[in-house]
């Protein structure tokens, strides 16, 4: 797994910009660095995208509506091409240029470390995602705007949290501060001009501002003793009734910044072919459904139990912690209302 | 950084119909390159990936024993909505596919030696257990295990895999070979009945021996009952299991029993590990 280094915090300066400042600071960053970060897809819709000019950037959202996996672990990706029979080629990995995502959440943030762990694991290494990894910088924006089904103060995550990341940044209102958390960042955050340091106020400031976004995260659920509990319900009749609703579209896996299963497929024309992986879902019944017709998650009940054991308790044991960050994502788009926050009350609540 | 996503070049080199069915039919591969032939290694139980560009890719148990250099043998049930399988058996020899490989844990070759072996295999399930069976056979390999019993259960005679080798291996006074078809047939000089309850009758002494049960699900989980019921250990219960798979590296997330993924933590598991995690088959 990944160890981030981290700077010493007497050598962390923060920095300070005006917001209305902020564009030459991503068009610096965009002669250097592919750049990513928020942008405005519609009146409602805030997701990631490639920055190519600084206004671009819309820095004022709540959360991007899809997670930032898809810039480290696309949805669909070309692992290989090929003509007819020949072997596989296999293009370059690394970008063109280094990359920044400026302005991922927190809760985002985190869920880059818990996919290092399967796809930077102590085994098999995922070289795609690797090289997207290696080459990128984080800018995690706070969050002070927590939305109504956010809940990642529960997963230890907070919408404040400065792990993760190599730079910090916060919206104080008029202007911008910018903490250096790892080397790498202190270096890209020296060299952006423009920017003063930050005033002794500041910090203080931060503080409460972080005690308001914290105030502000509504929903909580105790996860505690989940992964045991869950580990004792393998058969029970909970698991009859829990997916009744499920309509087993997927939404809430593809919306996950956390669930990384994916499928592998040939595509081919003429005779020229790729093998691609595409993002798969636990929620559909083709996930397992083998050649011979037989099915190990046969029904809704198998599938639904699945994707709540891999989550809270089997990646538990493979990586140590919680596969999910509290984005709210999958409550948010659920077309029939299923909520996962419910569900775990009432396991947690199962005699 | 090693790309585990992408396969070897292999040639078909023969392949031969292995059933009266018509739907196995048994692959020799030989690598196209020879520094992908010599960094090939690999242990009895353990499985590839095969493809064909085009069309796709699923995991296949390696039916060759390791010390057999020459080629690497897969064994494959064509069904009908198995798009990979079709196009397999539509292969003609010479023919280029992908291979990735190997995968898995395999069987614990080393935890087995001193002790008797019993060997369950039923419908064509048989496959790594050839391999196997290949292994402790091989006269470098005989003095370090007792008694050697090879258990095969088939549908029927035409059903019954590897004739070539059981023939040759029932010539032999260091294993015994019991094979039994599920319905009477004319002829037939063996057992005949279901898988578990044969076992049961022949009950082999679970003294000091190890079981490797490779086949179907309900078969597994029946004759896994006989030998707990023979007093077997459930360490010394050894299964294989199958799933789906796509990455074979414990990524793609689908092959997973309890939080074990049957790729990379398997497909090799003792009965106890698989009671501890709340399952026999899934």
């Amino acid at each position: 797994m990944r160890t981030t280094p981290r700077i010493l915090s007497s050598e962390k300066i923060m920095k300070t910009i005006k917001k209305d400042k902020i564009n030459t600071v991503l068009d610096f960053l965009i002669k250097k660095y592919q750049v990513f970060g928020p942008v405005q897809k519609d009146d409602l819709v805030v997701d990631f995208g490639r920055i190519q000019n600084g206004a671009q950037a819309c820095l004022e959202f709540s959360n991007t509506n899809e997670p930032a996996k898809k810039l480290f672990f696309p949805q669909a990706e070309t692992l290989f091409s090929y003509t007819g029979s020949d072997a596989a080629q296999v293009s370059e990995l690394k970008p063109e240029k280094p990359r920044i995502i400026f302005g991922m959440r927190p809760c985002d943030a985190k869920s880059l470390s818990l996919l290092d762990a399967v796809f930077d694991g102590p085994d098999y290494k995922d070289p795609y995602y690797i090289v997207k990894r290696k080459n990128t910088t984080i800018f995690t924006l706070a969050c002070r705007r927590p939305r109504s089904n956010c809940f990642c103060d529960s997963l230890g995550i907070g919408p404040f949290s400065k792990k993760d990341t190599d730079v910090f940044m916060a919206d104080l209102g008029d202007r911008y501060v910018f903490e250096p958390i790892t080397p790498g960042g202190a270096d890209i955050l020296n060299k952006i001009p423009g920017l003063e340091n930050a005033r002794p106020t500041d910090a203080e400031r931060l503080k409460n501002l972080r005690s308001e976004a914290e105030s502000k995260v509504a929903r909580k659920v105790d996860l505690d003793n989940l992964p045991e509990k869950l580990a004792r319900i393998f058969d029970h009749p909970f698991w009859d009734g829990i997916h009744q609703k499920c309509l087993g579209c997927g939404i809430c896996t593809y919306l996950c910044p956390t669930c990384h299963c994916f499928d592998i497929v040939d595509e081919q024309k003429d005779d020229k072919g790729r093998r691609i992986r595409i993002w798969d879902s636990c929620s559909y019944p083709t996930f397992t459904l083998e050649a011979s017709g037989h099915n190990p998650r046969a029904t809704g009940k198998e599938r639904m139990r699945q994707r709540l054991m891999h989550k809270f308790r089997y990646f538990v044991e493979n990586y140590g912690e919680i596969a999910c960050v509290g984005c709210g994502r999958c409550i948010n788009h659920c077309p029939v209302g299923s909520d996962l926050i419910r569900e775990i009350e009432n396991i947690n609540n199962l005699k | 950084m090693k790309n585990p996503y992408v396969p070897m070049p292999v040639k078909l080199k023969a392949v031969r119909l292995e059933n009266e069915t018509g739907d196995l039919k048994t692959f020799d591969l030989v690598f196209v390159n020879s520094g992908d032939a010599e960094n090939f290694k690999f242990v009895c139980g353990q499985f590839a990936m095969l493809s064909i560009n085009g069309v796709g890719e699923a995991p296949f148990g390696i039916a060759s024993s390791p010390l057999t250099k020459e080629v690497l043998r897969f064994t494959v049930k064509k069904y009908p909505k198995g798009v990979l399988t079709t196009a397999l058996h539509n292969l003609s020899e010479g023919s280029t596919l992908g291979l990735r490989g190997p995968l898995g844990n395999g069987f614990p070759l080393e935890k087995m030696t001193s002790k008797n072996l019993l060997v369950v295999g039923g419908g064509f399930a048989l496959t790594t257990l050839r391999a196997l069976t290949k292994y402790v056979l091989h006269e470098k390999n005989r003095p370090h295990y007792g008694d050697i019993t090879l258990f095969v259960a088939a549908r029927d005679p035409g059903e019954m895999l590897y004739k070539d080798d059981l023939a040759e291996w029932s010539k032999r006074n260091d294993i015994e070979i019991v094979q039994t078809i599920d319905k009477p047939v004319e002829d037939w000089p063996h057992k005949v009945g279901f898988a578990a309850p044969v076992l049961k009758d022949l009950a082999p002494s679970a003294q000091n021996t190890t079981a490797v049960v490779c086949g179907p699900p309900i078969m597994i989980e029946t004759c896994i009952k006989v030998l707990a019921g023979l007093h077997f250990p459930d360490e010394e219960i050894i299964t294989s299991l199958e799933m789906k798979m796509k990455c074979g590296i414990g990524k793609c997330g689908r092959c997973n029993i309890g939080s074990k993924y049957i790729c990379k933590d398997g497909p090799v598991f003792t009965y106890k590990q698989l009671k501890e995690l709340n399952s026999v088959t899934v």
